[in-house]
């Protein structure tokens, strides 16, 4: 049963009629209400920023902010791909039905089935939004916009713009939010990163943030508190995501009653550029959009010698093919990274290390793009040659700049030899736990985009993400934020010098004097990449209870440590990155341990959290519905205690079966 | 790829903050590989530099992918680095040699003040970008997607356009601290987009008249900033400019 605390405050009626309906009953906040109501956004990227400019559009009194020097570096920006969208422009049979049944069969049957319809049904308006702020996404020579496949999916719906897809999506929002600064209806705080949030009367009423510039804490009052605050993939230390993202919005807040969904839910996307040495310090992606056209294989002999171009092809392993005839190369992520993995223990992995195996794009090279070209130019019977050179032209329009990324990094040019790939961490499926308005678990405060837990189960599907972050942003909260403002309207701004704002900068000061007066020997740097190491390799691709009742000891002990022999260097009172850091840390070297107490409770395989103890023969994810269909709600007591709240889930409206990719 | 390690000794300006008078510090970086990135050379060092108990060098990055535009470094004479199209976090150390000195500094302008170190404060870009750097489309307003085709040569003009990542080499690389380079990458782009039209002129004025608020140089075309633009931003984005400028100035009612 869902836990009495958990009300997801889904709205009655058929599926495919709860968010139309709900959008026209629910409580409305008029125009010269909106001037008095102010909304705290934390984070400016695609879900921030485009729910700071939609709410500030609407007329209320936005403050936003972000820890990087300009609200358009959020890591959003990097996201290369694409957005998907049911606009089934490519006529292949797309709906919102089977965007909304795509995403939760990807996500293993783990998500709300009513907020994903809802996400489907905007997906379009998205799109429509973004072209209209002048978003340059990919076009054909008609004009019309272009399409490309993701993962788990059998139609065409993913948009893009080249490898670019999120940076050109993040600037439409940040224009739109820009276009709010300089009307004076948005007030942006660059440099600035929240450290805790204020609560009175049990409801969420504004933050305590440092001014990164000066170090000086500030404190800042809004009606409503928005958590836009990204993912939390960095406790690997190693991931994807840009070196600043970390949790520690999210984690105060839950600090301060709100639950945590799925904190174990991790993506580890199959294809990112492998480790080269110990010096590294972050992990790049290779956009799943290049498995369109790439083709992995590893050789089929061990430790095989040969270059890969000398490999022929009758003894190459497309593994992938092979497994999963029905969807091959697209299989979905959680899938694709755990059959690379498994052909690596086996001895079959390349390059200098053995963790690699190939991305190989000479095939579609030649044959999807050389020979469309060449049929386009009339040149009759092509030669080798004139494919390759038509193909490499197509391939740099598509892919250009993932091609280059990957040349600078490695060395090697990918036009000429096969991509060396390997898993890494990636996405946070998990997060803030939301009800169907996207508010946590404290009245007034809510968690928006990648900071929260919904839509995406057990595991995201390619290209989901920035359709959701924007989901959430243009087109939900600004219509369910009105249920909870349209009762605040006699509530007068809180002057900041109120005991709570007071009692919590104490609270805040002390800890960063307590940080900077420990005075050990280590860095924070050297801790984080500590606690990434355990976290990688006890509770990342594969877990089972015994390695992960070790990690939850050895991340109690360096947290300990850390509290004993942590060095900042710097002041407290000036811009100093190492204090910022180490802040960061300390919340990771917390959230880590709930992570690892989380999978350890959820006994059974599911999408990307895979227990070695729970698997079907052939090695594929064990799920186990009886015991097991619920989101993880984690309530957080003190220091190492946490008490478990279940969402029971309900499908209505989608058989549930298997995972089948075959 | 070789797996020579390397010893690189480096001068980097220190600065306390805004207020103080920096100056160049000498360092010395042993077992550097040449797999590392700039920026790792750097974490290397301030690992090093915390481990002696001394202050770490401050510079702002965060992607790490060439993307985020957050990395400004000015390396030997020059913003981001020796290479062409490539951001200071995408650059190698394969591209140094053994016994290399290199210099760093920040970027340096006078919209730019330092805040430390290699840190500089950019918001005047955003600045710019407030003042007109949008299409004013309210959320939910929007036709479908595909009413508004947009042949392809404009549309990848302006996908090259809209490539810019705000990082600001282009004011660095410019003798005259000049941002047109940034400015115009944004007009252009919405000048060539039918979007972009009911505000074109408006755009244009409001942006230039910001950029010379903000204290950036005039435009002496010499073509540095292009020459060291990270996203390889075209000099035919400056004559769009230019023309856009001068075509809203003469039809400017008085
Ligand atoms: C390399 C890469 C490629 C990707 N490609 C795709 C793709 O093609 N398609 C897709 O759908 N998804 C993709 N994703 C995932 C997607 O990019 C992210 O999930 C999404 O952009 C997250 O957006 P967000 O708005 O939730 O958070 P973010 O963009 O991470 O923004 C977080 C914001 O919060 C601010 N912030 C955080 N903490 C604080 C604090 N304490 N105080 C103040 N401000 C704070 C930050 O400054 C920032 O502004 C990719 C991810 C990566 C890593
Ligand atoms: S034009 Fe080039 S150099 Fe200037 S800000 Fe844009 S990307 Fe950077
Ligand atoms: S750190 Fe993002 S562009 Fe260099």
């Amino acid at each position: 049963m869902t836990s009495s605390k958990l009300d997801a405050k889904v709205p009655q009626g058929p599926i495919g009629e709860k968010w139309t309906k709900y959008k026209s009953t629910i409580s409305l906040v008029n125009p010269a209400n909106k001037r008095n109501l102010e909304i705290i956004v934390v984070g400016t990227g695609l879900a921030g920023a485009s729910a700071a400019a939609s709410l500030a559009e609407m007329g209320y009194q936005v403050k936003a902010f972000c820890f990087q020097d300009s609200p358009r570096r959020a890591h959003s920006i990097a996201a290369q791909g694409g957005i998907n969208a049911a606009k089934n422009y490519q006529n292949d049979g797309d709906s919102v039905y089977r965007l909304f049944y795509d995403t939760v069969k990807g996500g293993d049957y783990r998500s709300r089935e009513a907020n994903v319809h809802r996400l489907a049904e905007v997906s379009a308006n998205i799109i429509d939004q973004c072209v209209a702020q002048g978003v340059p996404f990919a076009r054909d020579y008609g004009g019309m916009l272009k399409n490309r496949s993701f993962g788990g999916t059998q139609v065409k719906r993913t948009f893009y713009a080249a490898g670019q897809t999120g940076q050109q999506l993040l600037l439409g929002a940040y224009s739109a939010l820009e276009r709010q600064v300089g009307l004076g209806a948005v007030k942006m705080y660059s440099r600035h990163e929240m450290l805790d949030v204020v609560i009175i009367d049990g409801k969420a009423r504004g933050i305590i943030a440092r001014n990164l510039t000066t170090g000086k804490l500030e404190r800042y009052f809004g009606h409503a508190v928005l958590l836009c605050s990204g993912g939390y993939g960095n406790v690997f230390y190693l991931s994807t995501n840009a070196m600043g993202s970390n949790v520690t919005a999210a984690w105060k807040a839950h600090k301060r009653g709100a639950y945590f969904g799925n904190p174990c839910f991790t993506q580890i996307h199959p294809t990112c550029i492998p480790v080269s040495g110990d010096h590294q310090s972050k992990l790049t992606l290779m956009s799943e959009s290049l498995r369109n056209d790439g083709r992995i294989w590893v050789p089929k002999k061990k430790d095989e010698t040969r270059a890969a171009n000398d490999i022929p092809e009758e003894e190459r392993d497309y593994y992938l093919e092979r497994r999963y005839p029905a969807f091959g190369n697209l299989v979905p992520r959680d899938i694709a990274s755990r059959a690379a993995k498994e052909r690596c223990d086996a001895g079959y992995g390349v390059g200098l290390t053995k963790q690699a195996v190939y991305l190989d794009f000479r095939f579609n090279l030649i044959n999807k793009y050389g020979r469309a070209e060449a049929s386009r130019l009339n040149i009759e019977n092509p030669d080798l040659d004139t494919l390759v050179r038509l193909g490499k032209e197509v391939v740099k329009e598509e892919y250009g700049n993932l091609f280059d990324m990957y040349k600078q990094i490695t060395g090697e040019d990918p036009y000429e030899v096969p991509m060396k790939i390997y898993p890494a961490v990636h996405y946070t499926m998990g997060g803030l736990w939301v009800d169907y308005n996207l508010m946590t678990t404290v009245p007034g405060m809510y968690a928006l985009g990648e900071a929260n837990f919904s839509d995406h189960g057990a595991n995201r599907l390619g290209a989901s993400a920035l359709m959701q972050g924007l989901s959430d942003g243009y087109f939900v909260i600004p219509i369910t934020i009105g249920a909870y403002l349209s009762s605040e309207i006699r509530t007068k701004a809180i002057p900041t010098d109120h005991e709570a704002f007071v009692a919590v900068e104490k609270q805040v000061k002390e800890r960063l004097e307590t940080l900077k007066n420990i005075k050990g020997t280590q860095s924070p740097e050297s801790f984080h990449k500590r606690l990434g190491h355990i976290m990688w390799e006890k509770c990342g691709m594969a877990r089972n209870e015994k390695g992960l009742t070790e990690a939850i000891g050895e991340i109690r002990e360096l947290r300990k440590e850390f509290w004993k022999d942590l060095r900042v260097t710097g002041d407290i009172d000036e811009f100093n990155p190492e204090l910022d850091k180490a802040g960061r840390v300390a919340d990771f070297l917390e959230l880590g341990e709930l992570m690892c107490i989380d999978a350890l409770e959820r006994r059974e395989s599911c999408g990307g959290h895979f227990r070695e103890e729970y698997q079907e023969d052939g090695g594929e994810a064990k799920r186990d519905d009886e015991n097991f269909m619920f989101v993880s709600a984690w309530e957080y007591n003190k220091e190492s205690d946490w008490t478990l709240h279940k969402e029971v889930l309900e499908y209505e409206n989608i058989k549930i079966a298997q995972r089948n990719y075959k | 790829m070789s797996n020579e390690n390397m010893t690189i000794h480096l001068k980097v300006w220190k600065q306390k903050n805004t207020g103080s008078k920096g100056h160049l510090e000498d360092y010395t970086v042993n077992n550097v590989s040449p797999d590392m990135s700039f920026l790792e050379m750097f974490d290397v060092l301030n690992e090093e530099l915390i481990h002696e108990n001394k202050e770490p060098i401050a510079f702002d990055h965060d992607c790490r992918e060439g993307i985020c535009g957050m990395c400004s470094m000015y390396i030997n004479g020059r913003p981001h680095g020796p290479l062409e199209g490539v951001t200071t976090c995408q650059l190698h150390m394969r591209s140094f040699k053994d016994g290399d000195t290199i210099v760093v500094e920040p970027w340096r302008a006078a919209a730019f003040p330092v805040i430390k170190d290699l840190v500089v404060d950019r918001t005047a870009f955003d600045r710019i970008i407030a003042s007109g750097g949008y299409v004013s489309i309210n959320t939910g307003n929007a036709q479908d997607a595909n009413n508004l085709p947009i042949g392809k040569e404009r549309a990848d003009l302006a996908f090259a356009a809209a490539a810019c990542i705000g990082c600001g080499a282009c004011v660095a690389a410019c003798k005259n601290a000049s941002a047109m380079l940034f400015v115009s990458a944004k007009v252009s782009q919405l000048a060539l987009l039918p979007q972009g039209e009911p505000e074109r002129q408006s755009r244009a004025l409001s942006m230039v008249a910001q950029m010379d608020a903000e204290g950036f140089g005039s435009c002496t075309n010499t073509g540095a900033c292009s020459a060291e633009c990270p996203k390889e931003i075209s000099l035919d984005n400056i004559a769009r400019l230019n023309r856009e400028f001068l075509g809203a100035s003469l039809s400017k009612p008085e």
